[in-house]
């Protein structure tokens, strides 16, 4: 099995990278899919929170790569999914304990028995974003839509298409539908234009999102939202599904108030 | 014709200053400083390949170019030169070396650092064919064109003109030399902020009209931006 390694990435900090990685990597394995996710932001680990195996934890990437655990024994298999495992990031060193060459070796190994190896990259452009970056064979960009994020997202591209892993598509997270009807909010159209990158997904404000980060249970979950949702139509266009994009205006309770206020959208 | 002191050029990675081979080193570099520091702006952090030709420079001449140059923030990454002298002494100072004989060497045309005049010499520019990115930044001692949108966070700097097939959301100065005959033309018109020779304008904020190309241009001591359909 030769499996496939999607770096998640934003530059800037705090749009919802991790978050992502977590719900993508379980709606992965809820199709079926054999899937790793990686926590390459040494020294500030989270995605073990957000999938809510911070307890588990015994061995991490640092100790993998220094050779004081096997590979085996450091991936943390999911409370729900039997194939879907963790490896966390280590939280008292730095990001130059791992070279982009360690990432490479430690991805090689695993694609042999995983469809998808998901790495959640740190902000930032240097040698975090570099250890996430060498090993991709496709980068998705989270952004949202706001004029300083987007800015970040085309840095990083640049960089992305030096490196020749471009182009890369795009997460466009926490959308909120009535303030881009109000020319409050750039639009996905107005962030394509700057960006110029296909989308592969578009993610709706959602509270559960963060209810969901803070009990470990990630949202895609949650039958009821809308996030979770589109995580999950993300995850299968990851694997070549042709998922249309759903109308963030015409579900129940707050969705349909808000197409009736904005008729057409 | 005498020889110039430095020909000044833009590359794909920064800047192309060639010293001269001939004249004394201490009135080449305290040139090269002078002309940095009038034109600080068209110099502003760029990477910098110094052609060196024949001449054998010692580490120390090298070492007190290098330090010219970080002084004002600028980087010496790469050392052009035929001198085996030279290139031990870039090497002693972890600069990259190139091995380029005079023939193979773009030949310096004396009249580049004369503002560009199209009319007169036929002029060069550099051609990018692709997006330039927030963060990239681009210098030419000619004209620039770039196939592509110019997002904001980038920069291009040209001596010459400036023409950008595609949208211009970045910053631009074209002219970066005094030359005031500049232009500017692009397909959609917003720079964050458009400088020609020493005047500066910006785009007013949200210009939700048509997209047409326009070109920008140096009036009365003013900038005018004119569409061109």
């Amino acid at each position: 099995m030769a499996g496939k390694v999607v770096t998640i990435s934003s530059g800037k900090g705090g749009v919802g990278k991790t978050t992502a990685t977590a719900n993508l990597g379980i709606s992965l394995a809820s199709l079926g899919k054999k899937v790793v996710v990686i926590d390459a932001d040494i020294g500030l680990r989270n995605l073990d929170v957000i999938m809510g195996l911070e307890n588990r934890i015994v061995y991490d990437l640092v100790d993998i790569v220094e050779g004081r655990s096997k590979l085996r024994q450091s991936m943390i298999k999911h409370k729900k999914f039997e194939d879907l495992f963790l490896i966390p990031a280590a939280q008292t060193r730095d990001k130059m304990a791992v070279s982009p060459q360690d990432m490479v070796k430690l991805t090689d190994e695993l694609r042999e028995e995983h469809d998808f190896i998901l790495i959640d990259s740190p902000a930032g452009i240097e040698r975090g974003f570099r250890n996430a970056l060498e090993p991709a064979d496709e980068v998705l960009i989270v952004t949202n839509p706001e004029v300083s994020a987007v800015r970040d997202a085309d840095r990083i591209t640049g960089l992305i298409e030096a490196a020749e892993k471009g182009p890369g598509r795009l997460i466009l997270n926490r959308i909120k539908p009535e303030l881009v009807k109000k020319g409050e909010m750039l639009s996905s159209d107005d962030v394509v234009d700057i960006l110029g990158l296909a989308i592969i997904g578009i993610i709706p404000e959602d509270e559960l999102v963060l209810s969901a980060s803070n009990s470990g249970v990630p949202v895609t979950l949650n039958t009821d939202s809308k996030a979770g949702m589109a995580f999950n139509n993300v995850a299968r266009r990851l694997i070549g599904e042709d998922v249309p994009f759903m109308n963030l205006a015409d579900d129940a309770g707050f969705f349909r108030r808000l197409a009736r206020l904005f008729e057409g959208w | 014709m005498q020889e110039e002191l430095i020909v000044i050029k833009g590359i794909n990675d920064g800047l192309l200053i060639a010293l001269s081979t001939t004249e004394k080193w201490q009135m080449v570099t305290d040139h090269l400083a002078a002309r940095i520091d009038e034109k600080a702006d068209f110099f502003a952090g760029a990477n910098i390949t110094v052609q060196l030709g024949t001449r054998p420079v010692p580490k120390y001449e090298l070492s007190s170019l290098k330090a010219l140059l970080e002084r004002r923030g600028l980087t010496l990454s790469r050392v052009q030169s035929e001198s085996e002298t030279t290139r031990q002494s870039a090497t002693s100072l972890q600069v990259a070396t190139v091995n380029i004989g005079a023939r193979e060497a773009p030949a310096p045309m004396p009249q580049e650092t004369a503002p560009v005049n199209p009319e007169e010499t036929g002029t060069y520019g550099t051609l990018f064919r692709r997006t330039l990115r927030s963060g990239r930044t681009i210098h030419s001692e000619g004209h620039i064109v770039v196939y592509g949108d110019v997002n904001p966070g980038a920069k291009v700097i040209a001596a010459g003109d400036i023409i950008i097939w595609g949208k211009l959301r970045g910053y631009v100065h074209a002219g970066a030399m005094g030359d005031e005959s500049a232009v500017v033309c692009a397909l959609d018109m917003s720079p964050s902020q458009l400088r020609i020779a020493g005047h500066l304008v910006t785009s007013p904020p949200d210009k939700r009209k048509k997209v047409i190309p326009e070109v920008a241009y140096v009036r009365d001591n003013q900038i005018i931006v004119e569409a061109r359909d």
